[in-house]
């Protein structure tokens, strides 16, 4: 699906090229006249969720708990919740009832941890109480289990402001997600801020570019017909600038997590929420 | 696991006309793609969707594989009196999963 976009420009288009001479005198008029809102992060009161950029249809689908598909995760989680490894405590066996002990978890992740000295995730915080707790395999990246269970404890923040990089300890990685969103990469040689800090609202090919804020993860993609988490989203855009994706739990995919985390902070979480 | 959300009203007046909306988590895998190593990955779909109220059939659909994964399905039916209505998906794989929800007429 992301190959679409470069698809479709590279079709030669003969009026384009004819009024090529014209738009490149407005495109060079119109980057001298804002030159000023280029590379420059949104102001707090323009931040908007993605759930603002969709139809109202897409909207409906999200704020209908039945009919979200997101919370069929939810409810898969909430299962697994409950569900003990052989030999160990389920994580309702310590945690109890996740409506009071998981409620604003979600919301302050990516978050430091002591024994790596390094920010980690919402998904990598279930695996580390998995393995060194429960003394159970790690789940996989993207399993239908990992997802059901993010999902499940990002739902019990749903409608709290986000708190992710308040932290001190934790600066230093934000500043490594906010270069990483500043660098251009991959073959269309664009940096993530290009996108989503200057032309946010314009539309490439049929979609409107969002604010990239990640509010509402693990979310469901109409396009994957699944939920998925931050990561893979951070992948397939990855993907779309032709730049080589960074590896499920590497340290930059937490720190740009981090980084919008913190750059969305403030903003309520919406988990599960559903994009196009 | 499979997960089904099913939304009917609780209460509704006789004869009037209510929206029943059902969704439930499945692939709906079309049996025509194929893995990294080019085996065919076999179909698996849900293949009949039955609402029953009172048990009497009163909405019936065929699923094929061009439909996406966890189908959303929602219909209009006559509220006629209180009772059950019973929701029932019937897969390629597996026992048919089946939900029920009570209804009040008044």
């Amino acid at each position: 699906m992301t190959l679409a976009p470069l698809r479709e420009w590279g079709e030669g288009n003969p009026a384009a090229v004819s009024h090529s001479a014209f738009f490149g005198a407005a495109t060079f008029l119109m980057i001298v006249c804002c030159f000023n809102l280029f590379a420059a992060e949104i102001s707090q009161n323009d931040r908007r969720s993605g759930t603002a950029f969709m139809t109202r249809e897409t909207q409906a689908m999200q704020q209908d708990d039945r009919a979200n598909p997101g919370m069929l995760a939810v409810l898969d989680g909430e299962a697994l919740w409950k569900d003990a490894p052989p030999g160990a405590k389920s994580c309702a066996g310590c945690h109890g009832d996740a409506a009071a002990s998981m409620k604003g978890v979600a919301a302050r992740y990516p978050a430091f941890d002591p024994a790596r000295g390094r920010p980690i995730d919402l998904e990598q915080r279930i695996n580390l109480c998995r393995s060194e707790r429960q003394h159970a395999p790690p789940l996989s990246w993207e399993t239908r289990e990992l997802n059901a269970l993010t999902a499940y404890v990002a739902n019990q923040s749903r409608g709290m402001p986000i708190t992710a990089g308040t932290d001190e300890r934790i600066r230093p990685f934000v500043e490594a997600g906010r270069a990483l969103f500043n660098r251009r990469q991959g073959q269309l040689d664009l940096s993530c801020a290009q996108c989503h800090d200057d032309n946010w609202g314009k539309h490439l090919a049929g979609s409107v570019v969002p604010q990239a804020h990640p509010t509402g993860y693990p979310e469901y993609r109409l396009e994957w017909q699944s939920i998925g988490s931050l990561q893979r989203r951070l992948r397939s855009c990855t993907f779309g600038v032709r730049a080589e994706p960074l590896a499920y739990g590497a340290p930059e995919q937490v720190d740009l997590e981090l980084y919008l985390m913190w750059r969305a902070r403030g903003m309520p979480l919406e988990t599960p929420a559903v994009r196009p | 696991v499979t997960q089904a959300l099913v939304n009917v009203p609780a209460k509704a007046k006789r004869g009037e006309a209510i929206e029943i909306k059902t969704l439930i988590s499945h692939p709906m895998e079309t049996g025509y793609r194929h893995d990294t190593n080019g085996a065919p990955i076999p179909r698996d779909i849900i293949h009949t969707f039955v609402a029953r109220y009172n048990g009497e059939e009163v909405f019936r659909a065929d699923l094929h594989p061009a439909i996406a994964a966890n189908p959303f399905i929602t219909f209009f039916t006559v509220a006629t009196e209180s009772g059950v209505i019973e929701l029932t998906w019937t897969l390629d794989h597996g026992d048919p999963v089946t939900q029920t929800a009570n209804i009040t007429v008044e």
